[in-house]
């Protein structure tokens, strides 16, 4: 583990997990939310709902795109590897996130339908959260290859693994879902997600305990790495880190501070994606393709990496002004962002 | 559904489907988005209440487009990979950096800004409200310049070497960007996105003018839609030639297939206006032609010789009869813009542009012709560069996942359900948006803007009234 080589492989395979990790945590919330819309079955708390995160939601789901882009652009073997192996929930997740993201104008251009873009929006987030887990167990679970493509077959996905992974992703986004809506709103709405946090809580924290428990099995590399010296000095922070977050967690919730659970629960989200990055690193396709391999050629990565160091601060800049823009709580006696 | 496929001819259709629903928001979004921002300025520049009512009444048919134009795309940016992996392969040391540069340069700032655009007239204030809008329509603008460039490098493919794993390695970006046919490519399209949006508005502008021709909103949209029309429509026909002549020279089996000429003519070409093209046999049936027209057109020679498709093998050649076809409705729309442009000229002249019934309803037929003629386009030059996906270097064939057929035809049936459902909804939206003239005090998406409790105060509600100047 000493000396990881900073070469602009490594640089890029940081900058993809940084787009990655950025889709999860601020796409987590909004899908979250989604997914918690049977849970508030009057409408005024669903366009309250709906408006914490209309004027955003585009932005958040705009890194998915960075982060499948530029795996294309930076690896783009590992691209065409991965996605013939993950074929089908990657076209469930699209067919998802097409249901929920035409929902946010849909609802509000209906009435009598209003209910349908609902349950549309819902099972939407929720088709698109599944798959999204799913295929990271289908990952880490590897995959063949055979040369430079993908061997396996079209189910090879499904497993036991990448069905705890999938419902693990569920539990967590419900989280960030839940945190989120206590951050943005007031009232009876806000206590029902102060509810609901605490029963996402408990199911996020099993899912990671499955998770990390059983993928040391899937792989004898992942089993060195996790628990054989000296390779655990650096692997034990990790679950230390989350058992102290957790504990805050718990704290915050239990003593409503509205804001605090949310940005708890995004470290959370980033302790753990640090420790599927230890599992991984420095394969691309574990244990079968490392970065290296996968990785386009310099002139290709070079190119970008201008583009990347100038654009994504200015990026971040104007996103956070967006969210300032649009700060603070959203009342149900207010009105909402749409007509 | 689609037994008896296999996979490649499966993965084609599903990009063939995905594609043609997705270009058409694009091509209404970059002209839009620009409408929008002219429609703002003109708001701020002069105060006329008019201009932010037509602005709020576009944008909410604006937001659902766009809506539809994310989701789409959002399928397009993944679906290289699932079925056209060898392609992302060998091709992504290229096409994937332009893409990568289309997201951070262009969807961030759309995305960015769209929620101010959207919902934040009234919290931003006027000037950086103004500012979104105009990030939104330059970001739609930059989007068309790298998505173009990449289809353009695959169209005519330059600056590049092929390394020992079969991958196309830049060695010049200036030259990969700015490859030979991209310039035109690019003006075509995004004048293309401009007609096709003046003629939506034309024809909403024209619905509600037959109606009740005094109303202002209308009378100001089917004017500027006209004058559009009458500008943009002629230099558009010469761009298109421009593009023409710029194709004779980079991929000359694509225009023999667009003009139908199956045989060389030494002593110079026709124009070939119609017939029925038989690829069987290699001849064009019952062709109607104008003599040495053809050469004077592409070579301004009446007696330059033009070779045809028997010099090129047949396992090159296009599907000739849809690109024969696709080529003369673009065309031919192209000629219908152009006449409504200069009969809305003539009928400025006279002073009847508001009152004359009959070039209303010519504007209300002629509503979905931009789309019609971008589709036709969009399929001239994409079927006209098969066999490849990089012309003359990688075959179409050798170009996708080793999936087996079943899961491309399971993936392909549910694109076109899901499609038919989301998209027809959203059409349906939009006509019925449209159906309404824009009124007196028209809200935009942002109406009763809700007051935060974090001791915000919203600018003072200006969505109907003049702006302050100065």
């Amino acid at each position: 583990m000493t000396g990881v080589p900073i070469d602009i492989a490594t640089v890029w395979a940081f900058i993809i997990a940084f787009a990655v990790f950025m889709y999860i945590v601020m796409d987590g919330f909004d899908l979250g939310l989604g997914m918690l819309f049977p849970m508030f079955p009057k409408k005024a708390d669903r366009d309250v709902m709906m408006n914490t995160v209309a004027p955003v939601w585009d932005g958040n789901e705009t890194w998915l795109v960075l982060g499948g882009g530029g795996l294309f652009a930076a690896f783009p073997l590992a691209y065409g590897v991965l996605m013939p192996a993950i074929y089908t929930p990657i076209i469930a997740m699209l067919i998802g996130l097409i249901f929920r993201g035409v929902a946010f104008e849909f609802r509000w251009r209906t009435h009598g339908e209003r209910n349908r873009w609902d349950v549309a929006f819902a099972g939407g987030s929720l088709l698109a959260a599944l798959s999204q887990g799913i295929a990271l167990g289908a990952i880490l679970q590897g995959i063949q290859v055979d040369g430079r493509s993908y061997a396996g077959g079209w189910w090879d996905w499904l497993t036991p693994f990448s069905i705890l992974t999938g419902l693990s992703v569920v539990a967590g986004y419900g989280l960030l879902g839940a945190t989120w809506l206590v951050m943005k709103t007031t009232g009876e709405l806000r206590d029902h997600a102060y509810r609901l946090t605490w029963w996402l809580l408990i199911a996020t924290l099993v899912a990671i305990v499955a998770v990390s428990l059983a993928t040391p099995f899937l792989q004898a590399e992942y089993w060195r790495r996790w628990f054989q010296w000296p390779s655990i000095i650096f692997t034990a922070p990790i679950p230390i880190a989350v058992t102290v977050v957790t504990l805050m967690l718990l704290k915050s919730v239990a003593n409503k501070q509205d804001h605090r659970p949310f940005f708890l629960s995004l470290i959370l989200f980033a302790l753990t994606y640090a420790g599927l990055g230890v599992s991984m690193y420095p394969y691309i396709v574990p244990q079968s393709i490392t970065i290296w391999q996968a990785a386009a050629p310099d002139i290709s990565l070079n190119f970008m990496i201008v583009g990347v160091a100038i654009l994504v601060p200015i990026i971040l800049i104007y996103t956070a002004w967006a969210y300032w823009v649009f700060r603070g709580k959203v009342h149900a006696d207010s009105g909402g962002y749409h007509s | 559904m689609f037994d008896g496929f296999d996979a490649i001819t499966l993965a084609r259709l599903q990009f063939s489907f995905t594609m043609s629903f997705h270009i058409v928001f694009p091509a209404f979004s970059i002209g839009l988005a620009s409408y929008l921002a002219v429609l703002e300025a003109l708001w701020l520049w002069t105060g006329r209440e008019v201009f932010i009512n037509l602005f709020n009444y576009w944008l909410k048919i604006f937001a659902v487009a766009f809506g539809m134009g994310v989701v789409s795309g959002i399928v397009m940016s993944y679906q290289f990979g699932t079925n056209w992996a060898v392609y992302s392969d060998k091709a992504g040391p290229i096409v994937g950096p332009l893409m990568a540069y289309e997201v951070l340069t262009a969807f961030f700032l759309e995305a960015g800004f769209l929620g101010v655009m959207l919902f934040g007239l009234e919290r931003v204030g006027h000037r950086l409200h103004f500012f979104a809008t105009l990030m939104v329509a330059i970001g739609t603008l930059i989007s068309a310049f790298w998505i173009l460039s990449a289809n353009s490098w695959m169209q005519t493919p330059a600056g590049h070497t092929v390394n020992a794993a079969g991958q196309f390695v830049p060695d010049d970006w200036w030259k990969v960007i700015f490859n030979p046919s991209f310039p035109y490519r690019l003006v075509h399209m995004v004048l293309a996105a401009y007609l096709t949006t003046a003629f939506v508005v034309g024809a909403v502008g024209a619905y509600h003018l037959l109606k009740n021709s005094a109303l202002e909103g209308p009378r100001v949209m089917f004017s500027m839609a006209m004058w559009m029309a009458a500008l943009v429509a002629p230099i558009q026909i010469f761009a298109g030639d421009q593009h023409g002549l710029n194709t004779l020279e980079h991929q000359p089996v694509k225009i023999m297939a667009m003009e139908g000429h199956f045989t060389s003519h030494p002593d110079g070409a026709p124009l070939i206006l119609f017939g029925l093209p038989d690829q069987e046999e290699g001849v064009l049936k019952y062709p109607i032609e104008i003599p040495h027209a053809g050469s004077l057109i592409l070579k301004h020679s009446l007696d330059a010789p033009l070779k045809g498709l028997d010099t090129v093998p047949r396992e090159n050649w296009p599907r000739v009869d849809i690109v024969f076809w696709s080529f003369r409705v673009m065309v031919g729309i192209g000629f219908l813009m152009l006449g409504i442009g200069l009969l809305s000229l003539w009928a400025r002249w006279r002073g009847i542009l508001h009152e004359w019934k009959l070039l209303h309803r010519f504007a209300v037929a002629m509503g979905p012709a931009g789309f019609i003629a971008v589709l036709a386009g969009w399929v001239t030059t994409e079927v006209g560069r098969q066999p490849y996906t990089v012309y003359g270097l990688l075959r179409t064939a050798d170009s996708a996942s080793p999936l087996a057929a079943p899961a491309v035809a399971s993936s392909l049936v549910a694109f076109i359900i899901v499609y038919f459902i989301v998209f027809g909804m959203g059409v349906f939206y939009i006509l019925r948006l449209m159906k309404a003239p824009p009124h007196h005090g028209e809200e935009g998406p942002s109406a009763d803007i809700p007051t935060h409790a974090g001791g915000l105060t919203p600018a003072q509600g200006v969505t109907a009234s003049a702006p302050a100047r100065g």
